[in-house]
């Protein structure tokens, strides 16, 4: 018999203190699957983010640098200047990306800088006990909207895929989710578009990729998937918002 | 025919893999795990019915499941 | 080489860069310091290094972070609210223990303050700027040839370390311009960076550059091992100058950068009056010179003056080192004000005088 599914190589084989059914989990296989496809796993540098995934350089077996709070994009910047033969990924979640850290997203961004950024947007922030985000949906209940997010308080959530897919220096933008096993294999191409992008220096790319927090959410993991169905997916619509890697310049 | 193996002890109880798994193969064992949690798994009367999409194993986010086929 | 070219404080600090081979600047504009940007941008381009204006002076010290974590010789540069702005960074770069320079030109504080010449962010700079147990040298340049050594060094510190290493000048000495030669440098020994996160490269464990230290006992571990840094650096690196003390004398000037330029006129001009005026001038404000008053502690008959263009700050680190021996008096003109000859020598004869 043959293997047709283990551990990627480029994750450590050691476990993870994400909650039971957090999805970080299975994103981290996905862009571990793609480097090892890729066969980039020596040249590839992560930077982490602050927030639930900020040990995950203990868990991809590649280079890491630990980014402070929303400055990922900058970090990474300073990284693939300095260093343009190597891959250089992010991945931060939905207060690191937009809330501290979006100057740094939307300029690196607008900058064209030839990196793979990964979204990790599950409205709401995870690591410190669940308050909002600025993905929050209007009328979500975290602990700082303990009535549920009034937009005439707090606003309305941002659509990063949308904004960032305005900006002339990004090539790639999609929306993808890890709910079901058909919109896993869909977010892990796009995933893999994301790093082929950077590899052919054809400029920016972002994956958003919508996501559970069953403890925070107070569901079990599989109602939470359907919560995101049901909730996320009607506001934060799946699909590709930007595409000019085919164009010829 | 196809196989599918549970690091049991790594399994973590959050049943993504039940929600996926087409052949409704997989269940929650009766015991628990050095974590405390009751780790997924597939008797071994329901092996034969599995047929290796490995669909549990790519929705686990803890590299619990390897198939083999 | 000999030959001496006349530079802009700024544009010598970029130069200077270059030659010790800085690879990367990331930068922002802010007066009095935008020259030293608007420099790099022009150069560094031309011999295919790497220059970005950054979004921010927060995302001008992450891409900093960022490049010295995957091992390359990098610096920025900003001015007093700019440098608060990074001090977070800077804290980070300290604990992930990387190499690196950091300009501060000075200006007037606090807040927007002005943009003139000022020396109000000592206490920022010698406290470490930003949050827990952290050093970093600050070197304190006094002419702009002083400048392009001092910045040439700073890299070379920052390496043998592992630690951010500030230049700290103030907006005269950023603005003026003087006469520069590039002298050649004795090379010092350094240390190969295979902590750098550059990518495996068939190495078998990664390397991760961090300051996350989750069990308090590590961090504690950790916090030791970089104050047994800062002691190394202490005992190898401390710089000042003495003038005029090997005669007893009747008060000492402290005074660094700019200042201490003012306060050797004073000298000159206390001596015409009869008056026995010594200065010492520190040149690393960290680690702060305490041997300097050591030597020069039993002779000085009314103590020291310490002068500054802030409300105090370094005269607290000379009252330490002092340690209640002698008097210490503080002068300083604030706000951007550049303090005159005429108005030290003043204070230094009612210092003397008063005290007959």
């Amino acid at each position: 018999m043959a293997i047709v599914y283990e551990t990627p190589k480029a994750l450590l084989d050691v476990p993870t203190h994400y909650c039971p059914g957090c999805t970080h989990g299975v994103i981290h296989k996905l862009v571990a699957e793609v480097i090892d496809e890729l066969g980039i796993l020596d040249k590839t540098i992560a930077v982490a983010p602050v927030g639930c995934s900020i040990l995950m350089y203990n868990y991809f077996a590649c280079d890491a640098i630990e980014a402070a709070h929303g400055r990922a994009p900058a970090t990474a910047t300073g990284i693939k200047r300095t260093n343009p033969d190597k891959v250089v990924f992010t991945y931060q979640g939905d207060g690191d990306l937009a809330a501290i850290g979006m100057g740094e997203i939307v300029h690196a961004a607008a900058r064209g800088e030839n990196l793979t950024s990964i979204f990790v947007n599950n409205c709401i922030y995870g690591m410190t006990g669940g308050q909002m985000a600025p993905t929050t949906l209007p009328g979500q209940i975290t602990e700082t909207t303990p009535y549920g997010r009034d937009v005439k308080l707090a606003g309305y959530p941002i659509r990063v895929s949308e904004l960032i897919s305005t900006l002339t220096g990004a090539c790639y933008v999609e929306r993808v989710s890890v709910d079901t096993i058909p919109n896993l294999l869909k977010a892990k191409k796009a995933i893999k578009r994301a790093f082929e992008n950077q590899i052919a220096g054809k400029g920016f790319s972002m994956i958003e990729v919508l996501s559970i927090c069953p403890t925070n959410w107070g569901l079990s993991p599989r109602e939470s998937m359907k919560w995101l169905r049901d909730n996320m997916m009607t506001y934060y619509p799946l699909g590709v918002k930007k595409n000019t890697t085919e164009e010829v310049k | 025919m196809a196989k599918v193996t549970f690091r049991e002890d790594r399994c973590k109880g959050c049943k993504q893999c039940i929600s996926v798994c087409p052949k409704n193969i997989i269940t929650m064992s009766n015991k628990l795990n050095i974590k405390g949690h009751h780790p997924a798994t597939v008797t071994a009367d329901k092996m034969k019915d599995c047929i290796g999409c490995a669909s549990c194993a790519r929705m686990c986010p803890d590299c619990v499941i390897t198939v083999e086929k | 080489m000999g030959e001496k070219v006349l530079m802009k404080g700024n544009e010598a600090i970029g130069e200077a860069a270059i030659r010790a081979n800085c690879l990367a600047f990331f930068g922002y504009p802010i007066t009095p310091q935008t020259e030293v940007a608007a420099f790099m941008s022009r150069m560094m381009p031309k011999i295919g290094r790497v220059f970005l204006q950054a979004e921010s002076e927060v995302a001008a010290i992450n891409m900093v972070y960022g490049a010295a974590g995957s091992g390359v010789r990098c610096m920025t540069s900003s001015s007093s609210p700019g440098i608060s702005l990074m001090s977070e960074g800077i804290s980070n770069i300290a604990s992930a223990e990387l190499p690196c320079v950091i300009v501060n030109i000075v200006r007037g504080g606090p807040g927007l303050g002005s943009i003139q010449p000022s020396q109000s962010d000592y206490f920022q700079a010698t406290r470490g700027g930003g949050h827990g147990d952290y050093n970093m040298p600050v070197l304190a340049p006094a002419s702009i040839q002083e400048m392009v050594d001092l910045v040439q060094d700073a890299f070379d510190m920052a390496d043998i370390y592992r630690n951010p290493v500030m230049v700290m000048g103030d907006g005269m000495l950023g603005q003026m311009m003087e006469p520069v030669e590039f002298k050649d440098r004795t090379k010092r020994v350094l240390p190969v960076k295979n902590w750098a996160a550059n990518g495996l490269n068939g190495r078998k464990t990664h390397n991760i550059i961090k300051s996350l230290f989750l069990e308090a006992d590590i961090l504690e571990k950790h916090n030791i091992h970089l104050q047994a840094k800062y002691e190394e650096i202490t005992k190898n690196e401390v710089r000042y100058e003495i003038i005029d003390c090997e005669e007893a004398c009747d008060l000492i000037l402290v005074a660094y950068g700019t200042t201490s330029r003012i306060c050797k006129n004073v000298v000159k001009w206390a001596k015409k009056e009869g008056l026995k005026v010594g200065l010492i001038r520190p040149i690393t404000l960290w680690p702060f010179p305490i041997e300097a008053f050591e030597k020069t502690i039993d002779k000085t008959k009314y103590g020291y003056l310490s002068v500054e263009m802030s409300c105090g700050q370094m005269v607290e680190d000379v009252r330490l080192a002092v340690n209640g021996r002698k008097s210490v008096a503080f002068y300083g003109r604030s706000g951007g004000v550049v303090p005159h000859p005429t108005d030290i020598l003043d204070k230094v004869k009612e210092i003397i005088g008063g005290v007959k």
